[in-house]
C-alpha cells in the first residue's frame, strides 16, 4: 500500500526524521492561513496523489485534455514540453498560495506515472520553503536477493534512481543491512561521506539515516525512498520528499498505517474484490478471467494473449471459493464494459471441480450473464464438475484444456486468431 | 529415488487448526509418515492417532521427526520456522501465505550456518510421487518418474504435472518453492539438487515476474546443468507496479519482467515454452534435444 507524501512525512517526523512543517488542506479557502501560519517569505504548494513526475505533470481540468498531454508530451522522454501549470509550484505569497491550491485542488493531475486519465487532485500539501543547497538521493528498499535490506545514496537527487543506475552506476552507493545489528554507524557514516556531507555535520548525517532505518523497520515498510534528500545551505539533511510503500502483510500490527489508505488512489473494484478476499487487478483487454491460484491466473492471461486475445484482468478466487466468492467475482469482472466474453479457468487442488461447478451455476444464475462464458475445469471431482456444468440451464461453452479454453474466449469475444 | 523427501521421512505437523488437520490427513492417506504434531498447551494429547506434542524438539526426540510442515497463521510463523531450525529440523516446509517480509529477513539470518533446509513460505509443499507428500497439492495427478518439477507458484505447478502425467511421464519429485520476495530454498538451489540426483533426469523450472531469481537460476544453468531444463514464466502480460496476487510477482524499476528472464533462461539452453498449454510439450523438447528419454 502507498501513502501520500504529507502522511509519509508525518510518520517520519515521529522518528524525528527533519522533514518541512507543512499542512495539508483539502479546501482552497485554507491554504491563505496554512501559509501565513508557516510565516515563509516562500511556500511550496504540492499536489498530493500517489505518482510520481508531479512537478513536471500538468494540470488539467478535464479527462480528454490529460490523454492528449499525457500521449503527446508525458509518456516518454524527449517529448515537447507541454504548456500547462505544474503540480508543484512556489508561492511567494499566502494570497497566491491560495491561488494557486484553488486552481489545482478539483482538477486532474497528469504525469507520466499516472496514465493518459491523470488522477483527481483533492488534497495539497502546503509546506515552507527550503534553502536547498544540494539535491541527494537517499532510500532503503529489500533486497530479495539477499534477503536483506539495503540503504541506497546517490549525488545524483532529483533523478529516477533507475536512470542513475544505467547511466551511472559508479555514482551509488549501496550499503546490505544485517538485521541482527541493524544500520551501523560506520555504514551510515560512508554514505553520509559519500554524499558529500561537510565532516562538522557527519554525525547529524548518521542520526538522520539512522532515523529512516528506524522508521522503514519499525513501521514495516516496503519502500521507503527519499528523493530528493537536500543538504541545504547551513549543512542540514531534510527530506524533502517522500515516499513510503507498505508490506500488506504486515497490517495486522499496524492498524494505524492501514487506516493511511486513501480509497481515492485505489481502483474500486480492486477494493471491492479485496473485501471478498479475492485478488483483481483491472486490466484493458476484452477478456475476462476467473481463476485459482495466482500463478495459474497469470498464466492465463499470458494463454489468451499468445492466442490474440487480451486480458480484462487478473482475477484469483483462491483455493477456497465458494458459490458467494465466484458471484461477487462474477459481479466485478462483468462491471468491466470492456469485457466481452469470461474464461474460467480452475485446476482443482484442495477445491473440488463439483462445489466449483456449483458455485458457478449459482453465481451464474444470480448475476445473469450476457456475455460468452468458457470454462475449462480440470483436478479433484472433474466428472462431476463438468455434468454439473452440462446439466445447469446457463449457455456454457466448456473447454477441453487450456488453449481449447483460451482460443474460445478469443473467438467469443470477436478476435480472430 | 528422488531428492530431499522419501518413504522414510517421518514428519511433524506444525499448526493443528482446521488446514493443518486437513492436510495431515490427506498426507497421510498419500502414505506420508505423519508421526508428530506440535501445538503448544496441548502436549500429551493426539489427534486421529498422531501423537500431539508441546515443541517441536519434543517431537524430535519423541518420535524421530526429520521433516516440519508449518501452517502456522502468519504473526508466529516465522516463530515456528525458527522453532524447527532450533530443534535440528533437516527439512522445513512453510505452507502459510502472508508472513511479513520483515519476519523473514530475521527467518534467513536466523537460519545461516544452521543445517535446516527451508522450502517456502507461501507454497504448496514437496512431493516425491509414490513415496511421501508434505503439503496440500492434489496427490493422485502425480507420477512417479525421472522428471524434476521446481515453481513459484501452486496451481500451474499442477497444470505441468498434469501435463506430464498426461505424457505418461512422471516425476522424480515436485517442489513448490513459494511466491514470496523472500524464500528459503531457490530456483538455483533446486537446480543444483536435481542436477546431483542419479534419479532425476530432467527438469521443468516454473517462473513468474518479479525479482531476478531464474535470471540468477539461469547462469548457474547455463554453467554446470548436465541435464535437458524446460522452463515457463507466468506473466508475460502483467502490467508494471502491479502485484500479481504473490507477495513476490511485481515488476519493479525495471526489473523482474518475464521477458528478461525468458531471455536469459533462451540464452541457457533452456527450453522455454510461451504457452502455459505447452510446459509438457517443452519439457520434451528440451530432452529429444539432448537424447534424454523421460517417458516410462
Amino acid at each position: 500500500m502507498n501513502v501520500h507524501e504529507y502522511q509519509a512525512k508525518e510518520l517520519l517526523r515521529r522518528y524525528d526524521v527533519a522533514v518541512p512543517r507543512g499542512i495539508m488542506i483539502t479546501k482552497g479557502a485554507d491554504a491563505k492561513k496554512a501559509a501565513e501560519d508557516l510565516g515563509t517569505p516562500i511556500v511550496v504548494v504540492k499536489s498530493q496523489i500517489h505518482a510520481g513526475g508531479r512537478g513536471a505533470g500538468a494540470i488539467v481540468a478535464d479527462a480528454a485534455e490529460a490523454a492528449k498531454i499525457f500521449n503527446n508530451n508525458l509518456k516518454d522522454e524527449g517529448l515537447p514540453k507541454h504548456d500547462k501549470p505544474g503540480g508543484v509550484r512556489l508561492a511567494k505569497s499566502p494570497g497566491e498560495a491560495a491561488e494557486i491550491a484553488e486552481s489545482i485542488l478539483g482538477n486532474i493531475l497528469v504525469t507520466k506515472q499516472t496514465g493518459p486519465e491523470g488522477k483527481v487532485v483533492r488534497r495539497v500539501l502546503i509546506e515552507e520553503g527550503c534553502d536547498i543547497a544540494e539535491e541527494l538521493y537517499l532510500s532503503i528498499l529489500l533486497d530479495r536477493a539477499v534477503g536483506r535490506l539495503v540503504v541506497m545514496a546517490s549525488t545524483e537527487g532529483g533523478m529516477e534512481i533507475e536512470k542513475v543506475a544505467e547511466e551511472t552506476p559508479e555514482k551509488i552507493m549501496r550499503k546490505t543491512v544485517d538485521p541482527t545489528v541493524g544500520l551501523l554507524d560506520c555504514q551510515a557514516r560512508d554514505i553520509a561521506f559519500s554524499l558529500g556531507i561537510p565532516a562538522e555535520k557527519i554525525g547529524d548525517a548518521v542520526k538522520f539515516l539512522k532515523s529512516l532505518y528506524a522508521a522503514y523497520v519499525d513501521l514495516d515498510a516496503s519502500l521507503l525512498e527519499v528523493n530528493p534528500l537536500v543538504l541545504t545551505g547551513a549543512g542540514d539533511l531534510i527530506a524533502l520528499d517522500a515516499k513510503v510503500s507498505f508490506d500488506d502483510n504486515a497490517f495486522y500490527r499496524h492498524a494505524d498505517v492501514k487506516a493511511l489508505r486513501d480509497d481515492n488512489e485505489e481502483d474500486p473494484k480492486e477494493l471491492r474484490a479485496a473485501e471478498f478476499d479475492l485478488s483483481y487487478i483491472a486490466l484493458d483487454g476484452t477478456i475476462g478471467c476467473m481463476v485459482n491460484g495466482a500463478g495459474l491466473a497469470m498464466a492465463t492471461m499470458d494463454i489468451i494473449h499468445h492466442h490474440g486475445g487480451e486480458p480484462a484482468n487478473f482475477c484469483d478466487v483462491g483455493g477456497g471459493a465458494n458459490a458467494e466468492k465466484v458471484a461477487e467475482a462474477f459481479k466485478i469482472i462483468l462491471a468491466d464494459e470492456n469485457v466481452k466474453a469470461v474464461f474460467i479457468n480452475i485446476f482443482g487442488g484442495i477445491m473440488k471441480c463439483d462445489v466449483l461447478a456449483e458455485g458457478v451455476v449459482e453465481a451464474a444464475n444470480q448475476v445473469g450473464i450476457k456475455v460468452p462464458l468458457i470454462v475449462r475445469l480440470e483436478g479433484t471431482n472433474v466428472d462431476r464438475g463438468r455434468e454439473i456444468l452440462a446439466n445447469s440451464d446457463i449457455d456454457i461453452i466448456s473447454a477441453a484444456d487450456m488453449t481449447d479454453g483460451a482460443k474460445k474466449a478469443c473467438e467469443a469475444a470477436g478476435i480472430t486468431g | 529415488m528422488s531428492v530431499l523427501l522419501n518413504k522414510d521421512s517421518r514428519v511433524v505437523t506444525q499448526g493443528l487448526g482446521a488446514t493443518g488437520k486437513f492436510h495431515l490427513q490427506g498426507c497421510r492417506e498419500y502414505g506420508t509418515q505423519m508421526v508428530a504434531g506440535v501445538r503448544p498447551g496441548k502436549g500429551g494429547t493426539d489427534f486421529e492417532g498422531c501423537p500431539i506434542f508441546d515443541t517441536v524438539s519434543q517431537a524430535v526426540e519423541k518420535e524421530g521427526a526429520n521433516v516440519s510442515v508449518i501452517y502456522v497463521p502468519p504473526p508466529g510463523a516465522a516463530d515456528a520456522i525458527m522453532e524447527a531450525t532450533d530443534a535440528g529440523i533437516p527439512l522445513i516446509v512453510c505452507i502459510t501465505e502472508g508472513i511479513p517480509a520483515a519476519d523473514m529477513v530475521r527467518v534467513k539470518r536466523f537460519m545461516e550456518g544452521k543445517d535446516s533446509r527451508l522450502i517456502g513460505p507461501n507454497c504448496p509443499g514437496i512431493i516425491t510421487p509414490g513415496e511421501a507428500k508434505v503439503g496440500i497439492m492434489p496427490g493422485y495427478i502425480h507420477k512417479p518418474g525421472r522428471v524434476g518439477v521446481v515453481s513459484r507458484s501452486g496451481t500451474l505447478t499442477y497444470e505441468a504435472v498434469h501435463q506430464l502425467t498426461l505424457a505418461g511421464v512422471g516425476q522424480s519429485t515436485c517442489i513448490g518453492i513459494g511466491g514470496d520476495p523472500i524464500i528459503g530454498t531457490t530456483h538455483t538451489d533446486a537446480m543444483k539438487l536435481y542436477n546431483d540426483d542419479p534419479d532425476t533426469d530432467a527438469v521443468i523450472m516454473i517462473g513468474e515476474i518479479g525479482g531476478n531469481a531464474e535470471e540468477t537460476a539461469a547462469a548457474w544453468v547455463k554453467e554446470n546443468m548436465t541435464k535437458p531444463v524446460a522452463a515457463f514464466i507466468g506473466g508475460q502480460t502483467a502490467p508494471p507496479g502491479k502485484r500479481m496476487g504473490h507477495a513476490g510477482a511485481i515488476i519493479s524499476g525495471g526489473q523482474g519482467s518475464a521477458a528478461d528472464k525468458m531471455a536469459a533462461l533462451t540464452a541457457a539452453g533452456v527450453t522455454v515454452a510461451k504457452s502455459p498449454a505447452d510446459m509438457g510439450k517443452a519439457l520434451l523438447e528440451a530432452c529429444e534435444k539432448q537424447g534424454v528419454s523421460v517417458k516410462s
